[in-house]
């Protein structure tokens, strides 16, 4: 059987959301028990989560998850992290023996920080020196891949519920300011964690429900910027789009939603005249960047979270406040199991983004 | 009976609906249970929290009261029996319903009422009490959708109301009608409630809302022009 | 040399109305003896006699006067070496390429949603068409208040990716070409002048007007270069890659005389290349001179004949300034051209345009220019699978011909155009009426726009640019592994 990247597999999936708009830290254990409750939308083929502002410790290093197949991997891989990184510490993930979680690859975490020289040499920014490192090591060493690359944030994937894969990483043990959790449901098993979402690229992750059609489209567009879509997957495409328009093309990330999920031509064209020559200047410059077919995605970065529908609508997102934290999931009843009580809840509409950030921290104001 | 689900699996809570012989089911802590009252007739099922996706699916004749929101798909299907909800309702209520009526206080997402059909006196009803969102009544071919935008000064539909209706009609109760709507579907402004008194009377008597609230603004209706809209579109090979 | 097709005429459904005599100009009907009879020898096969016998009297049916059989020499070989034996002539021809190669488009297949994803309903979710063509920046530019400077260079608007591809003035007929322009216009798509110039009438259709440059640079003035919305520069013809163009003085006469700018009765002669364009490097000289005199606000089509190195030149024309590439493959038609070259030189659209695409996105300037295909595109079908190999949009021209009347005769270089297209005869002329000719081609690009929408929506597309190059929505039957590399497609059932 072929594995992800060799093949594309469409599949549907469950997302759910937690964050806390104050920066105070949730604990694993919340967003588990959201995304158990939509178990039905997954298939034990897939499950994962992105969390943000667990390692304060490390929080000016690049905190890098690889998946091994083999020792001889490992040996490869790290070869290529030491030539081009200060590595600061590395170390298996801790992981709890769980019984339905198994074969799992040999899993490592390394903090890093881009070696001084080759960075300076390489004329490249911090951010897009990493990137390609990334990508290149996903590309060419084989048996080695790199899942998670952000700042003080990092991806726990694999196969199987994500409720057992949250209890296999600890995620209990874990605190940060926001979660995405994602249960799949693949239409194959290609039986290979790295396929498992949220997929991530830096700060980006992207956890994503549905199946998009535009994919090829989008993939050999985003492909002539320097990526490379190795696993063939619609999260994959996804993040590289948002890494795309919003790192290097500087966009917000209401900009991009504008682009990624544009308004239907009859409704640009009943704009005001300057909203108006902004969207028709997006569908043009940016025609293969629109994605089409269902999805919801919630896209994790730093300090903030977006949710999005695609502009039809074609699956379903609920958005609930209660207090200093917003919750997303695919169904109500995944925010309900962990927050009964909720101020607020509504589901936003197609192309309609919710773009969470952290409060501003204005203790710096307040001294003044 | 009476259950407190919490985190039971839906083929469990399902089976024992169906089986006990109470006629009246009480649901307590519901949290995302698919399938609830699927087929069901006779039995009156009140349910507390959030029943999970096609709730009332092919529903046979039974009552089904939800006190909280409902999700995604809600009487799919349904073919006779009532739904009430105190509260909002997800995307796709009511789709392809062939009879029975379903009251949601607030509103329902995307697609409500899509491929509502009708046929002799199996004419089926959706009553939404706050907006709906875009797509309603898409492919409408039968049966009676109303929306009454209690608490909306805007329109109360989204984009692309009534897209592809053939059949049947949509009351809209706002000042302001939607506009851009495909050329086949006919705007009117209503003289005369007779057709949905009944229904409106309901909706206030279950939701405990003065019927003066209603009467504070106009109903608009929309009805295809033709029940066959595409014959033109075609030639022989 | 025995006629290739005989007239069959029923004598019992005959009234001997005599509408087959006066219809055909080329006088295949005759009365000897009081008896309406036909030569068939002169006969090419229009149908225009029978399409209008008010009894169905008449029919043509294929020879079956044969040869000797020969797997090797046949009929055509043997008849034409007996022409060129009595007349010393180049065998010519007309429309595009029919000889007996693969047709790709007919070797892939489109896929449609099951499950996964939703397809779309068209008929009642809404389906965009909507495309624009011209060159695109990746980059984001704010001003100094964060504002997006949302100016690009000049962009072709199309309701639909569809145009009509350029047929001169000269070629075709007033009517001809008015109904095209008119179309063009209710369509809100383009049309396209070709080489020889715009007649004054129909400068008003500006707005839905490509205005063609070509080698000849018949009717070529400022006035014509800013009639249309984009200019094209004519380097080649799928019909006669290589080869220039040769509109005989017997067709220069009146307007188009004064059109072309060239005196009546004179032969207008397109040069086989631009002669001042004889590297890629001239080509830009080329695009910037029209681009100056139009102040750049026209985008520049460089309209080239698919051949061998077709990606490695397109590679060269993105980079030497054009907004818009159009690629012209085997099966292209024309009026007139040498049948050789015809049947043998050139690609099939299908494969060039496939390696235009991607070579260009691994050159990652696939965004710099739009890529027009034409060449052949006979249905919709055609066209959604030459946007999901990468086109922007497709040129139609033997398509349209048949909406107005064309019935593929092949003759259009003899210039008796039974239907009024492919003539100047005034009498023949005459039979096209603008205001029928326009309603065919408004009908046939809705009925297209209809199919292309239905498989969209069965794609799960509601968006045309989520199709454009878009492969994955492909899959190829009975090809080789070239062939399917080259097309950058999966097998069926991969």
């Amino acid at each position: 059987m072929k594995l992800e990247g060799e093949v594309r597999i469409p599949s549907g999936c469950a997302i759910s959301g937690i964050f806390s708009k104050s920066g105070e830290r949730i604990k694993g254990d919340q967003i588990i028990k959201s995304i158990a409750v939509m178990h039905d939308r997954s298939n034990g083929l897939g499950g994962g989560f992105a969390a943000y502002g667990i390692y304060p410790e490390y929080k000016d290093s690049y905190a890098f998850h690889v998946f091994y197949e083999t020792l001889q991997d490992i040996k490869n891989c790290e070869e290529f992290l030491n030539e081009h990184f200060d590595v600061i510490n590395l170390s298996k993930i801790p992981v709890r023996k769980h019984p339905k979680i198994n074969k799992e690859p040999y899993i490592w975490r390394y903090f890093v920080n881009p070696h001084e020289t080759k960075l300076q040499s390489s004329e490249l920014g911090e951010d897009e020196y990493v990137a390609q490192c990334v990508i290149k090591v996903n590309a060419t060493i084989k048996g080695a891949y790199i899942f998670s690359s952000g700042k003080n944030m990092g991806v726990f994937k694999g196969l199987g519920y994500p409720e057992d894969l949250g209890e296999f990483y600890k995620l209990d043990e874990y605190a940060g300011y926001c979660w995405t959790a994602h249960g799949r449901y693949p239409t194959n098993t290609p039986g290979w964690w790295g396929g498992s979402h949220p997929f991530n690229l830096l700060n980006y992750s992207v956890v994503h429900n549905g199946e998009i059609s535009s994919y090829d489209a989008n993939k050999r567009y985003i492909e002539m910027f320097g990526y490379k879509c190795n696993l063939l997957t619609d999260t994959e495409v996804i993040t590289y789009i948002v890494d795309f328009l919003n790192r290097k093309q500087k966009l917000t990330f209401e900009e991009l939603s504008e682009i990624i999920a544009a308004p239907f031509w009859s409704t640009i064209d009943r704009m005001p005249k300057e909203q108006r020559e902004l969207l028709t200047y997006f569908r043009n410059k940016f025609s293969s960047l629109l994605i089409t077919g269902p999805f919801s995605i919630l896209v994790g970065f730093e300090g903030g979270i977006m949710a999005l529908n695609d502009r039809l609508k074609l699956r379903s997102m609920v958005v609930g406040e209660r207090r200093d934290r917003v919750y997303f999931a695919s169904e109500e009843s995944a925010i309900r199991v962990i927050e009964p009580k909720l101020d607020k809840l509504w589901s936003p509409t197609g192309g309609e983004p919710v773009i969470v950030t952290l409060d501003e921290e204005d203790d710096k104001e307040d001294d003044k | 009976m009476k259950i407190k689900v919490d985190l039971m699996h839906f083929q469990e809570l399902n089976k024992l609906i169906k089986q006990t012989p109470d006629l009246f089911v009480e649901l307590k802590n519901c949290i995302g249970q698919r399938y609830i009252a699927s087929g069901l007739s006779e039995k009156e099922v009140v349910i507390e929290g959030t029943p999970g996706n096609a709730l009332a699916a092919y529903l046979s004749g039974s009552t089904i009261r939800v006190y909280g929101n409902v999700q995604e798909a809600t009487g799919d299907t349904m073919d006779e029996g009532l739904v009430y909800v105190y509260g909002s309702a997800g995307d796709a209520t009511g789709y392809s319903m062939r009879g029975g009526k379903i009251f949601v206080r607030d509103d329902a997402g995307y697609r409500a009422g899509i491929h509502m059909k009708a046929y002799e006196d199996k004419i089926p009803k959706l009553v939404i009490g706050g907006k709906a969102g875009c797509f309603l009544g898409e492919y409408q071919a039968g049966g009676i959708i109303i929306v009454l935008g209690l608490g909306e000064d805007e329109t109360p539909v989204g984009d692309f109301c009534a897209t592809g209706m053939h059949g049947g009609k949509i009351y809209i109760r706002t000042n302001n009608p939607p506009e851009h709507l495909g050329e086949q579907i006919l705007v009117n402004k209503v003289d005369n409630l007779d057709e949905i008194n009944d229904l409106i009377l309901e909706f206030c008597d279950v939701f405990d809302i003065p019927i003066e609230r209603i009467n504070q603004k106009p109903f608009y209706v929309l009805t295809p022009n033709s029940a066959h809209p595409y014959k033109k579109m075609y030639t022989h090979h | 040399m025995y006629p290739n097709y005989e007239v069959i005429r029923n004598e019992k459904k005959c009234i001997n109305c005599n509408l087959c005599l006066n219809q055909c100009s080329n006088e295949v009907f005759y009365y000897e003896n009081e008896e309406l009879c036909s030569d068939d020898s002169k006969c090419v096969n229009c149908h225009r006699c029978v399409e209008l016998c008010p009894k169905r009297a008449l029919k043509i049916v294929k020879s079956d006067h044969v040869y000797k059989d020969n797997n090797y020499w046949t009929k055509d070989d043997l008849e034409d070496i007996y022409r060129q034996a009595n007349s010393g002539g180049i065998l010519l021809s007309s429309m595009g390429n029919p000889q007996k190669y693969p047709i790709y488009w007919d070797k892939m297949v489109i896929n449609a949603s099951q499950v996964t994803n939703p397809s779309i309903d068209p008929l009642r979710e809404p389906m965009e068409t909507k495309t624009f063509l011209g060159k695109k920046s990746a980059n984001i530019k704010r001003d100094k208040y964060g504002k997006i400077i949302t100016t690009q260079p000049p962009q072709l608007k199309l309701s639909v990716p569809i145009m009509f591809a350029a047929m001169s003035y000269g070629a075709l007929s007033y009517n001809s070409h008015e109904s095209l322009a008119r179309a063009a216009t209710e369509l809100d798509i383009l049309y396209n002048t070709g080489e020889g110039g715009l007649h004054k009438n129909l400068y008003k259709y500006g707005k839905n007007t490509v205005v063609q440059v070509a080698s000849g640079r018949f009717g070529v003035h400022k006035d014509y270069l800013e009639a249309g919305v984009a200019i094209e520069i004519k380097m080649g013809q799928g019909a006669k890659p290589g080869i220039g163009g040769h509109l005989p003085g017997k067709k220069i006469i009146g307007d188009i005389s004064k059109t072309r700018m060239i005196p009546e009765g004179s032969d207008a002669i397109s040069p086989a290349p631009h002669h001042d364009i004889y590297s890629i490097e001239d080509l830009r000289q080329l695009v910037y001179s029209l681009k100056e005199a139009t102040d750049y606000k026209k985008p520049i089509i460089v309209k080239i004949a698919a051949v061998h190195n077709v990606s490695a030149i397109a590679s060269g024309i993105a980079r030497s300034g054009a907004d818009i590439i159009s690629i012209d493959g085997f099966r292209g038609g024309t009026g007139a051209t040498p049948t050789r070259i015809r049947d043998n030189v050139g690609i099939p659209i299908e494969m060039a345009l496939a390696s235009v695409d991607q070579r260009l996105r691994e050159e990652g300037i696939r965004h710099t220019v739009s890529l027009i295909a034409s060449g052949g595109i006979r249905n919709s079908a055609d066209i959604v699978k030459a946007l999901a190999l990468g086109a922007d949009a497709v040129y139609i021209g033997t398509s349209a011909m048949l909406a107005l009347g064309c019935h593929m005769c092949r003759s259009c270089h003899q210039g008796n155009c039974n239907w009024g297209l492919a003539t100047q005869n005034p009498e023949l002329t005459k039979r096209l009426s603008i205001e029928q000719g326009y309603k065919n081609l408004v009908n046939l690009v809705r009925a297209w726009e209809h199919e292309i929408t239905d498989m969209m929506g069965g794609m799960g597309i509601n968006s045309i640019e989520a199709l454009k190059g878009n492969r994955l929505m492909l899959r190829g039957i009975d090809l080789n592994e070239k062939e399917l590399q080259i097309l950058g497609i999966k097998y069926v059932g991969e």
